[in-house]
C-alpha cells in the first residue's frame, strides 16, 4: 500500500522536475518486479519496481544486507535477476548475451568502496585503461584522460602508483576512471565508505558536478549527512523492498 | 582489433613482465627447473639410444666357409647373402688377410709356424652386416640353411656371438624403454610444476581480472597481455635453459672425449644444437601460451 502510494507520488513529480529541466524525461534504468534469490536461499531482492531517469541523482539508503548491494550490482549485470526486467541504457539485461556484457559495462562509470584500481598501473594508466578498452585512437586518448585526470583534481599526480595515493585521491582515479567514457550513468557503491568527512564532501561535491553536466547517478551511501545535506532523491530499500522513494529526501535512520 | 590495440597488448605483457617482477621471476625458474630436468633427460636417452645403436652395430655374422671350395662356388655364395634383403654388405676376408689379423691380435710367434710351413689352416669368410641389428639370428640361420641348398656344403660355420648378442639386444631395448619411461615421467613433472606456479600467479591477478571486467573489457582484450607475458615468460625461461644445458653438454662431451680418449664419443653438439634449441623453445612458448590460456579461462567468467 505505501509502496503504491509513494509510487503514484513519485510520478507526478518528476514529470515535473523533468518538465523544469528540460533535459527530456527518458527513462535511463527501469525494474520491473525484480527478484533476487542466491543459491543459498537467501532472498535478496522481493519484488523490486523502480524507474530512474535521465540525469536523477539517486541515493540507495537502508540497513546492511537489506538488499541494496544486490540492487547496485543487477544495474551493471554484475549479477542476474531471478525474476523480473531490468534495461539499462536501452539494454534488456534478462537477455543480454554474456559476450555483449562489456559493451553494457562501457555505458556504466562504476564506483567502489574500495577504489578497485588496477595496482601495479599508474593514475595516468588506470583511467587510460577504460579507454584502451574501447579502443580509443591514442592521440585523443592522452588529451582526454588528461582532462579528466586534470577535473579531479589529479593532473600533476598522474603518475602516481595507487599506493602512494591516499583514500580520498584514488577514490578521485577511480571516480576519472568512471567518466573517461562519457557514461550516460554512474553507479556508486558507498563511494565514501572509507573516506573521512571532509574528504567525504570532495568527492560528492565532485559527483555533483558530474550530475550537473547530465550523467544519471545512483549511490548506495550509509552518509547520513550527506543525504540529509545534499538533497536528492532518495530510494529506501528494507528487507529486499522499495519502502521509500522520495525527491529531495531524508536518510531517515538513526544510524 | 586494430593495429594500435595490438601494440598495445604487446607492450602491456612485456610491461606485465616487469611490473609483477618477483612473481615472473619465480615462473622463469619453475620453467628453467623444469625444462633442464626434461633436457637433461632426454640428452641422456639420446646418448644412451645412440651408445645401444652403435652396440648394436658391432654385431656382425662371421661365415666361414670350407677350405676346399672353389672361386665360382663362393661367387655364387656371396651373391646369395648380399641378394638378402636384411644384408647391408659384407666383407670378405681371405685365409691370408685372417693370418694377417691373427699376426696383429696374437703376435708373430704363433703365426710363424704357419708361415714357414708355407701353411695357412685358417678358411675364407665374410663378415656380415646386418641393417637392422635384431634380425642377426634370423640372417645366421638363413645362412646356415644354406648348407642345404648345395650339396657339398660349402659353408662350415656360422658365428654371430650368439647368446652374447641377444643378452645385447635385451639390453638396448631396455635402455630405452627406460629412457622413454624417464622422459615421459619428466614431462608430466614439469607440466604441473608449471602449472603450480601459474596458478600462484594468477589468483593474485584475479582482482585485476575482475576489475578490468567492469570497466567493459572483453575476455579477449584482457586475455592478450596475459598471453604475451606468459610467452615472453615461457621463451625466456626455455632460453636460459638453453644457455644452461648447450653449454653443459659442451663441457660434458669435452670431458667424455677427453677421459675416454676418443674412444667413446657423445652425440656431437653441432648435429643437435638446431633442434634441441627449436624444441626447447618451442617447449617454452607452449608452456607460456598455455598456462596463460588456461589460468586465465576461470576467471574471466565474472
Amino acid at each position: 500500500m505505501q509502496a503504491a502510494r509513494s509510487k503514484a507520488g513519485m510520478r507526478g513529480t518528476r514529470r515535473c522536475l523533468a518538465a523544469n529541466s528540460n533535459s527530456g524525461s527518458d527513462t535511463v534504468i527501469e525494474m520491473q518486479d525484480v527478484w533476487k534469490t542466491y543459491p543459498n536461499g537467501t532472498h535478496a531482492l522481493k519484488g523490486v519496481s523502480v524507474q530512474i531517469d535521465r540525469s536523477e541523482f539517486v541515493y540507495v539508503v537502508g540497513p546492511s544486507g537489506a538488499g541494496k548491494s544486490t540492487f547496485m550490482k543487477l544495474m551493471y549485470r554484475e549479477e542476474v535477476p531471478t525474476k523480473g526486467q531490468i534495461s539499462v541504457n536501452g539494454f534488456n539485461l534478462g537477455k543480454l548475451k554474456q559476450r555483449n556484457i562489456p559493451l553494457l559495462r562501457r555505458n556504466i562509470g562504476v564506483i567502489f568502496q574500495d577504489y578497485r584500481l588496477l595496482p601495479k598501473l599508474t593514475a595516468y594508466e588506470n583511467v587510460a585503461f577504460a579507454m584502451e578498452v574501447i579502443e580509443a585512437p591514442r592521440k585523443m586518448m592522452r588529451k582526454r584522460v588528461l582532462e579528466v585526470l586534470d577535473l579531479v583534481g589529479l593532473k600533476n599526480k598522474a603518475n602516481r602508483e595507487p599506493q602512494h595515493l591516499s583514500g580520498g585521491e584514488q577514490q578521485r582515479v577511480a571516480i576519472a576512471r568512471a567518466i573517461v567514457n562519457n557514461p550516460s550513468v554512474i553507479v556508486a557503491d558507498e563511494p565514501t565508505g572509507n573516506l573521512d568527512p571532509e574528504t567525504s564532501w570532495g568527492i560528492m561535491q565532485l559527483l555533483d558536478e558530474i550530475n550537473f553536466r547530465g550523467t544519471t547517478i545512483v549511490m548506495a551511501t550509509h552518509n547520513k549527512e550527506i543525504v540529509n545535506t545534499m538533497r536528492k532523491r532518495v530510494l529506501a530499500i528494507e528487507n529486499g523492498q522499495v519502502v521509500r522513494d522520495q525527491l529531495r529526501g531524508e536518510y531517515g535512520y538513526e544510524f | 582489433m586494430n593495429f594500435s590495440t595490438l601494440l598495445r597488448h604487446l607492450r602491456e605483457g612485456t610491461k606485465n613482465v616487469f611490473r609483477n617482477g618477483w612473481m615472473s621471476v619465480a615462473s622463469m625458474l619453475s620453467i628453467v627447473v623444469s625444462l633442464t630436468l626434461l633436457g637433461v633427460a632426454l640428452l641422456l636417452v639420446l646418448n644412451l639410444d645412440r651408445a645401444a645403436d652403435a652396440a648394436d652395430k658391432q654385431i656382425e655374422i662371421s661365415v666361414f666357409l670350407n677350405l676346399n671350395i672353389d672361386q665360382s662356388e663362393r661367387d655364387v655364395i656371396e651373391q646369395t647373402i648380399r641378394s638378402m634383403p636384411e644384408v647391408q654388405d659384407l666383407t670378405f676376408v681371405s685365409k691370408a688377410e685372417g693370418l694377417e689379423t691373427m699376426r696383429k691380435t696374437l703376435g708373430d710367434a704363433m703365426v710363424k709356424g704357419y708361415e714357414e710351413s708355407g701353411t695357412n689352416p685358417l678358411p675364407d669368410m665374410y663378415k656380415v652386416r646386418v641393417i637392422e641389428a635384431t634380425t642377426v639370428p634370423f640372417v645366421a640361420d638363413k645362412i646356415t640353411n644354406l648348407n642345404n641348398t648345395y650339396t657339398d656344403k660349402p659353408i662350415y660355420e656360422v658365428d654371430y656371438g650368439k647368446g652374447t648378442a641377444e643378452k645385447l639386444f635385451q639390453w638396448t631395448q631396455t635402455v630405452r624403454v627406460v629412457g622413454l619411461v624417464l622422459v615421459l615421467a619428466l614431462g608430466v613433472m614439469a607440466m604441473f610444476l608449471i602449472a603450480n606456479t601459474i596458478k600462484v600467479t594468477i589468483i593474485a591477478r584475479r582482482r585485476e581480472i575482475a576489475i578490468m571486467k567492469l570497466v567493459g573489457a572483453t575476455n579477449r582484450f584482457i586475455r592478450w597481455p596475459f598471453f604475451v607475458e606468459g610467452v615472453l615468460v615461457g621463451v625466456t625461461g626455455a632460453a636460459i635453459t638453453l644457455a644452461i644445458l648447450l653449454y653443459g653438454y659442451f663441457r660434458v662431451e669435452l670431458a667424455a672425449a677427453d677421459w675416454s680418449q676418443a674412444l667413446f664419443t657423445l652425440l656431437p653438439l653441432e648435429d643437435i644444437w638446431v633442434w634441441f634449441s627449436v624444441l626447447i623453445l618451442g617447449l617454452g612458448f607452449l608452456i607460456g601460451a598455455w598456462g596463460s590460456t588456461i589460468s586465465i579461462r576461470k576467471f574471466l567468467k565474472v
